[in-house]
């Protein structure tokens, strides 16, 4: 992997002439958890899709960079709260979809220590069908880390999971994403107070910034500065939304 | 098994109604045999009816392998190419307002009394049910898998072999199995039209004759051989379909 680095997007999005977001700055520090907390429909997810070069739907003017100015499309890996595992495929086959995708060879040692750490070596012949949620998600996470990328966005990954699948998989996810900078948007502020190395709420006034608790991420469920940050922010949500 | 026994009993019932239909009313056997003189005409006439549907069974199967192949070859040609689109969905619509029947004397001119006229007819009526489940299948995939390509940078190509296809084979098994129903129909217009061989020709000779029960034994031959061909497809197209 390459050295993962910042990403600033600055801009403002409109569709069909209405503004969806007015301009603002967001910067997602290197090798950093940046939560970008939001309710439905302020565009929190557009912001996500247009670094990631996904189609949108909205017209975004401004620019996206990276701090060391290369493209930053082709270094992103995307994980979204639908797991989009194939059902054809096998668990293996889903994790290592990129390669196969790319016509690579499947960097078959990788493969094999990716599933150990996501606890699914035994399940990897299985199809998604026959795993539960909690473990669907875990594969989507191995695939994601299979792509070996240095800019992880992740797209509410855990909010379809149940509330105890949900913090082992956000766990598990800080440990393995260790070192990369990752964008995770969410609309459950006790997942950016856990996790956020910084967060941004955003509404459609705009972005504020939201000290984290000192504490190192993950932060645990029951910490007590974890538990004031959450309803600091669930009170923005809800002051933001009137 | 449990399942096939309401069909059967129901399929018995009605037999025993046309069977009573026509002891009591005495209808000349011309005009409506019963089903007792049908299975007796069935029986004596085996062979000659073994020889007609070995005939139209192998028609409709390579009708069908041809079609499937068109069929899919199409709509891989369509999904991955906007100008194919274009130029070519339209015309493939208006082809199915046309009465394909209109076309089975003209198919017979063209390629003879002979199995290709037949075959032809077979691929004209499933090369479009084929087509367009296959098309719309590779035009439904699911936009989080296109989005997750995206960004792993995988080439159209790779994206319609590795995602647009395998999602789409459900349609796919969905179409042939249609296919499997309408292919033996195409077949059995081809023989009404110009034939020396098949069930269609020999339903029409029976007919010809006032042989009303040599007809009735024809025609419940070919239904019997156009359900096995179904069944046969549907068991054939379940992993296809994503059936255990």
């Amino acid at each position: 992997m390459t050295p993962a680095p910042a990403i600033t997007v600055a801009g403002s999005a409109s569709i069909d002439g209405v503004s969806l977001f007015a301009p603002l700055v967001l910067t997602l520090e290197a090798a950093q958890w940046t939560c970008l907390l939001g309710g439905s429909g302020v565009g929190k997810s557009t912001v996500l899709r247009l670094i990631a070069g996904l189609e949108t739907g909205a017209d975004f003017s401004g620019t996206i960079t990276a701090s060391d100015s290369s493209p930053v499309a082709a270094r992103v890996a995307y994980m979204a709260q639908d797991d989009l595992l194939f059902p054809w495929a096998s668990v293996a086959q889903n994790v290592a979809l990129g390669a196969r995708l790319r016509g690579e060879q499947v960097d078959l040692a990788r493969l094999d220590d990716l599933l150990r750490r996501v606890r699914l070596t035994d399940h990897a012949a299985k199809r998604p069908a026959e795993l539960s949620g909690g473990q669907r998600q875990r594969v989507a996470l191995a695939r994601t880390l299979m792509e070996d990328k240095p800019v992880v966005l992740l797209d509410e990954p855990f909010s379809a999971l149940d509330a105890r699948t949900r913090a082992d998989m956000q766990e598990l996810a800080a440990e393995l994403l260790a070192g990369r900078t990752v964008l995770l948007v969410t609309h459950d502020p006790a997942e950016a107070a856990r996790l956020g190395h910084s967060i941004q709420v955003m509404t459609a006034g705009g972005l504020t910034a939201v000290a984290p608790p000192t504490e190192e991420m993950p932060r645990a469920v029951d910490d007590a500065a974890t538990l004031e940050c959450q309803a600091v922010l669930l009170r923005m949500l809800r002051e933001g939304g009137q | 098994m449990t399942r096939w026994l309401p069909a059967l009993a129901a399929t018995l019932f009605a037999l025993a109604i046309w069977q009573a239909v026509v002891s009591l009313t005495d209808l000349p056997r011309f005009i409506l045999p019963g089903p007792l003189l049908v299975a007796e005409t069935w029986w004596q006439s085996r062979w000659l009816i073994a020889e007609h549907t070995a005939v139209t069974a192998l028609e409709v199967l390579i009708g069908l392998a041809c079609g499937a192949v068109l069929g899919v070859a199409t709509a891989l040609q369509l999904a991955s190419s906007r100008i194919a689109r274009v130029l070519v969905q339209p015309m493939l619509v208006f082809t199915q307002a046309l009465p394909v029947f209109a076309l089975a004397p003209i198919l017979t001119l063209w390629l003879g009394y002979g199995l290709w006229s037949k075959v032809a007819m077979a691929v004209l009526i499933i090369y479009f049910p084929i087509t367009a489940a296959f098309f719309d299948g590779l035009m439904r995939t699911p936009v989080g898998y296109l989005d997750l390509a995206r960004t792993m940078q995988a080439s159209p190509r790779a994206v319609l072999w590795h995602i647009r296809v395998p999602a789409a084979l459900p349609q796919l098994a969905s179409g042939l199995r249609l296919a499997a129903v309408y292919a033996p129909i195409g077949a059995v217009i081809g023989e009404w039209v110009g034939a020396s061989k098949g069930l269609g020709y020999l339903m029409l000779l029976a007919n010809g004759r006032a042989k009303t029960d040599l007809m009735f034994a024809a025609m419940l031959t070919l239904g019997v051989l156009s359900v096995l061909l179904h069944l046969a497809m549907r068991r054939a197209t379940r992993r296809m379909a994503g059936e255990r």
